[in-house]
């Protein structure tokens, strides 16, 4: 749906922090996240491939912790912190797109922005290699038709190693 | 720098994990004053419309008004293959059926208004299934047929016969990106059509004949997909032509995007079908005749029903030799959603027939399917049903041999069998089959491609090609096979989104055949571009144009490297003797022709082949299973791009495997939908993968004649995905008596509900 042109009835002002700016942006009270970021904010880089918290394109991390956009009302996010997959073209998160590409992880790439975000609420949690079975819990809720998982299990885990070694280098030369 | 046969990433894969990379919804907000559109659908399987009432949705806030017949200006129907599917129908066909199409402001008021259409009905008697459908003598089309020799007496002097019925389920595509389409004018007038479609040529088509255009008139460009697997193949044209249709009135842009719901229930999906065999071997358990009798539930309308049902009697051989046979298919008329294409188009469906009868020749003869299905391969000099000898039987050895080999199958085997020796509850069971898949669109006059290469005067290049992009990393192997020609970088290659302003005329991205006919195309391009550039720089350094090499965006002679300039500097200098630098590029393959009437013919170009061991287990209990390894051999010939190709072999294995064991379509008895998402339509996820999963590509395995000895690899890999059925079969055997000369039930898809069932049957007789 599109931003209302002005606040109707029932509707009001949402304030928020997205991708680390703070936003302050009409909302009705039944529109949900997933489509104000997409229809209201163009960030349309969150997917939608169900609309009913079936399949996990549309993760965002909330507070840090991974939830489906389509599911949850913009209302919910008043003064909290929202991260989509514009954001993690940041640096923190290069390992794990740089595992993405040289894995070849994406293949439509629909499923990618909400794998990614599962992903990486599951590396800023763990903050250690983490083995393939983890990776399969972690992304349990995101369906994906193209690839079959594999190349997408192997680079979560290739990126948790690989910031384990950055993590390692820059702690060597303190010691 | 070599790039074709390199291991690249996709294309877009920087877009793709930074979620740049734009689909056809996300250029919403380009559009601003888009309208929206959502569709009033029947609620009965089969009805006519008496009614219809707005009124309650034209108090709707936003509501711009209801689309139907009497706005379109061309002609009201999208029928692919015949004209058999109106846009705005009268009379709904199946359950979900849009009728009518509410335009509003915002998708929401469009949403509400549409379900405040009031719409009286008359409820018609409907044809549910393909067995109703056979009583009901409901037919698409005629009777085809492909035969050899004379199989009833065949079958009656065989030493052994056995006949059987499958029935086969259907599958659901669920690419993740649901069909979707954007229309709007341009400042030219043009009709613009964004659409999500693998065949924007022929969504063009319709989208001019719905609006009474030229197709000079209309432009559609498919930007990616966000996955297609056919079902973005006829499905996206009625999309795009409601959307058209909205901004024909309107004179506003229109969206139209179909949520998962709407979707699933409104658009077409893999054909169930239903046969009938009658088998005649011998002691060894080789085939001495088969009488095949094939049923496609096709839906309500034609669309690509008969060649869907060409292409499973064209692989109901498998890999094996039917020395006498007679193959029949009939294209049934339900009422269902019209069913369509989905990768394998039909050849899976027929080869589960002839794999369903080796186990159960096998299992009457008291031998191993294993050994069974190897006493009936083809080797050199056989020949199909339909009359083409195989190209390169050997290689189903090779892979066959291969997988044996790399899975440790014979060890395997007896720990499989002391395993379900020592457990009673839980079993195990593996199994090997192979896979024959022929390449070409068996229509031939698709079999061709075109390509548009431009070098402007700095050297860089845009590359234009008919196929579409919906992850299969088409556009990642068009742009290795560019760079590689012309000697440039991979960087200075742009890729073009698909339109067809730039390539006119195309086929469907489809058969799996979109590298092997657009690279051909390509590298005809840049093969005239070379040669006009070769002269140029011939001149320039004094050497013969044969001397020259192309490489790392320099152009040097080959004896003396240092006699060398750069391929910007090349293209500065041509450009200034006014040579030409675009050319288009053609391919059409060579010797393919079918003869319907006769069935017989060259349908294919060459075969692809394959091989998979897979080990399950079962909980009797509850028949939950799982896979617990699967090794893979398969035949791509020389891979273009190894990387993308070991991606589609695994991902189109577990696709496969969601059909055969885990994806049901239900229906109420009026022909409603049961599973209308993904909480009740079970796609495989990533725990139900194999949890060892070993994928390796045939070595040396150049295929002369294809580009670059490629071959393809779209839809063979999803065949291989029966070893998994098999498998399961063997583990349900295990909770039986063994050898009992009995055939073992499974039904297809064999969820853990069906293998929970099959275990029973067997523990009771
Ligand atoms: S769109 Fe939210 S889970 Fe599918
Ligand atoms: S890459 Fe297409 S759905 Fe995952």
């Amino acid at each position: 749906m599109n931003e209302p042109r002005e606040t109707p009835p029932g509707a009001r002002l949402l304030s928020f922090r997205l991708n680390g700016e703070d936003l302050s942006v009409a909302t009705a009270d039944h529109q949900t996240l997933l489509e104000l970021l997409r229809y209201g904010l163009d960030r349309v880089g969150t997917k939608q491939g169900c609309d009913s918290g079936e399949c996990g394109a549309c993760t965002v991390l909330l507070d840090g912790r991974p939830v489906l956009a389509c599911l949850t009302l913009a209302v919910q996010v008043e003064g909290r912190d929202v991260r989509t997959v514009e954001a993690l073209a940041e640096r923190e998160a290069a390992a794990l797109l740089d595992a993405f590409d040289r894995h070849d992880a994406a293949q439509c790439g629909f499923c990618t922005p909400g794998v990614l975000m599962s992903a990486e609420a599951l590396l800023m949690d763990k903050r250690r290699v983490v083995s393939q079975g983890e990776a399969r819990a972690a992304l349990s809720g995101n369906l994906c038709r193209c690839t079959g998982y594999t190349k997408i299990l192997d680079a979560v885990v290739d990126a948790s190693e690989k910031l384990v070694e950055a993590a390692d280098r820059t702690r060597e030369p303190a010691s | 720098m070599k790039y074709v046969g390199q291991d690249l990433p996709h294309e877009s894969a920087r877009l793709h994990v930074t979620g740049e990379a734009l689909y056809t919804d996300d250029l919403v907000t380009r559009f601003p004053g888009c309208l929206h559109a959502w569709p009033v659908q029947s609620p009965h399987a089969h009805a006519r419309v008496l009614g219809v009432d707005a009124s309650a949705a034209e108090a709707t806030p936003g509501f711009v008004r209801l689309l139907d017949a009497g706005d379109v200006p061309g002609e009201g129907d999208t029928g692919a293959a015949r004209k058999d599917e109106p846009l705005f129908p009268n009379e709904a066909c199946y359950e979900g059926q849009p009728v009518r199409w509410a335009l509003a402001e915002t998708e929401e008021a469009a949403r509400l208004a549409a379900t405040r259409v009031v719409v009286e009905w008359e409820v018609l008697p409907a044809v549910l299934g393909v067995r109703a459908a056979i009583e009901a003598e409901s037919y698409l089309a005629d009777e085809i047929a492909i035969r050899r020799g004379d199989v009833a007496s065949a079958l009656e002097g065989a030493p052994h016969r056995l006949s059987f019925e499958l029935l086969v389920g259907g599958q659901e595509q669920l690419y993740l990106e649901t069909q979707a389409a954007l229309v709007d004018h341009d400042e030219n007038g043009q009709v613009v059509v964004h659409s999500s479609t693998q065949n924007p040529t022929e969504t063009q088509v319709i989208v001019a004949r719905v609006l009474g255009l030229p197709r000079s008139r209309v432009t559609c460009q498919s930007l990616r997909m966000g996955g297609g697997f056919g079902g973005k193949e006829t499905q996206a044209n009625p999309i795009a032509s409601v959307a058209a249709v909205g901004a024909h009135v309107t004179h506003r842009p229109v969206r139209v995007r179909l949520d998962r719901q709407r979707d699933i229930s409104s658009t077409g999906k893999r054909h169930p079908f239903l046969g009938r065999l009658d088998v005649g071997f011998d002691d060894a358990g080789k085939l001495v005749a088969v009488d095949a009798k094939l049923f496609a539930d096709g839906g309500y309308s034609l669309d690509l029903t008969v060649p869907i049902a060409w292409r499973a009697l064209f692989h109901l051989d498998n890999a094996y030799l039917l020395p006498s046979c007679s193959l029949t298919a009939r294209a049934m008329r339900t009422n269902v959603p019209s069913n369509t294409a989905f990768r394998g188009f039909g050849g899976p469906q027929g080869m589960l027939m002839i794999e369903e009868a080796m186990d159960r020749v096998a299992r009457a003869l008291d031998r191993s399917p294993l050994e069974v299905r190897e006493a009936n391969f083809y080797v050199e000099g056989d020949k199909t049903p339909y009359g083409l000898e195989v190209r390169h039987p050997e290689r189903i050895r090779r892979v066959w041999d291969g997988v044996l080999e790399s899975s440790e199958y014979e060890a395997r085997r007896a720990e499989v069998d002391a395993f379900n020796a020592a457990h009673e509850h839980t079993k195990r069971g593996l199994a090997i089959t192979p896979v024959k898949f022929g390449i070409s669109f068996t229509t031939a006059f698709f079999n061709q491609a075109g390509a548009l290469v431009l070098i402007y005067a700095d050297g860089s290049v845009q590359l234009n090609h008919g196929g579409t992009e919906m992850g299969q990393g088409l556009h990642t192997k068009m742009r290795q096979i560019a760079a590689q020609e012309l000697g440039v970088l991979l960087d200075d290659v742009r890729l073009m989104p698909t339109r067809t302003d730039k390539v006119p005329n195309t086929s469907a991205t489809a058969a799996s055949s979109g590298a092997d006919l657009n690279g051909a195309a390509v590298r005809d391009a840049c093969q005239k571009l070379r040669a006009r550039l070769a002269e140029v720089a011939a001149a320039e350094l004094g050497a013969a144009v044969d001397e020259l090499s192309f490489e790392d965006a320099c152009v040097f002679v080959a004896s003396s490297p240092t006699r060398s300039m750069a391929f910007g500097e090349l293209a500065q200098k041509a450009y200034l003797e006014r040579v030409q630098l675009s050319a288009t590029g053609y391919y059409k393959t060579p010797e393919i022709s079918f003869d319907e009437a006769a069935g017989r013919g060259r349908p294919f170009h060459y075969f692809a082949y394959g091989a998979a061991v897979s080990e399950v287990e079962i909980d009797g209990f509850t028949g939950q299973h799982f896979v617990r390894r699967a090794d893979i051999l398969h035949d791509v010939g020389d891979s273009l791009s190894p990387l993308l190709d070991r991606g589609q072999i695994e991902g189109a294995f577990v696709q496969g495997m969601g059909w055969l064991t885990r994806e049901e379509l239900r229906r109420d008895a009026k022909g409603r939908l049961g599973t209308r998402g993904l909480s009740t339509y079970k796609i495989p996820g990533a725990d139900d993968m194999p949890k060892d999963f070993r994928v390796a590509l045939l070595p040396r395995a150049t295929e002369p004649g294809v580009v670059h000895g490629s071959k393809a690899v779209g839809e063979p890999p999803l065949m291989l995905a029966i070893s998994v059925r098999e498998a399961l079969r063997d583990a349900v055997a295990a909770f039986g008596d063994q050898p009992s000369g009995e055939a073992v039930e499974l039904a297809t898809p064999a969820t853990p509900e069906a293998v929970w069932r099959a275990c029973r049957a067997i523990q009771g007789r």
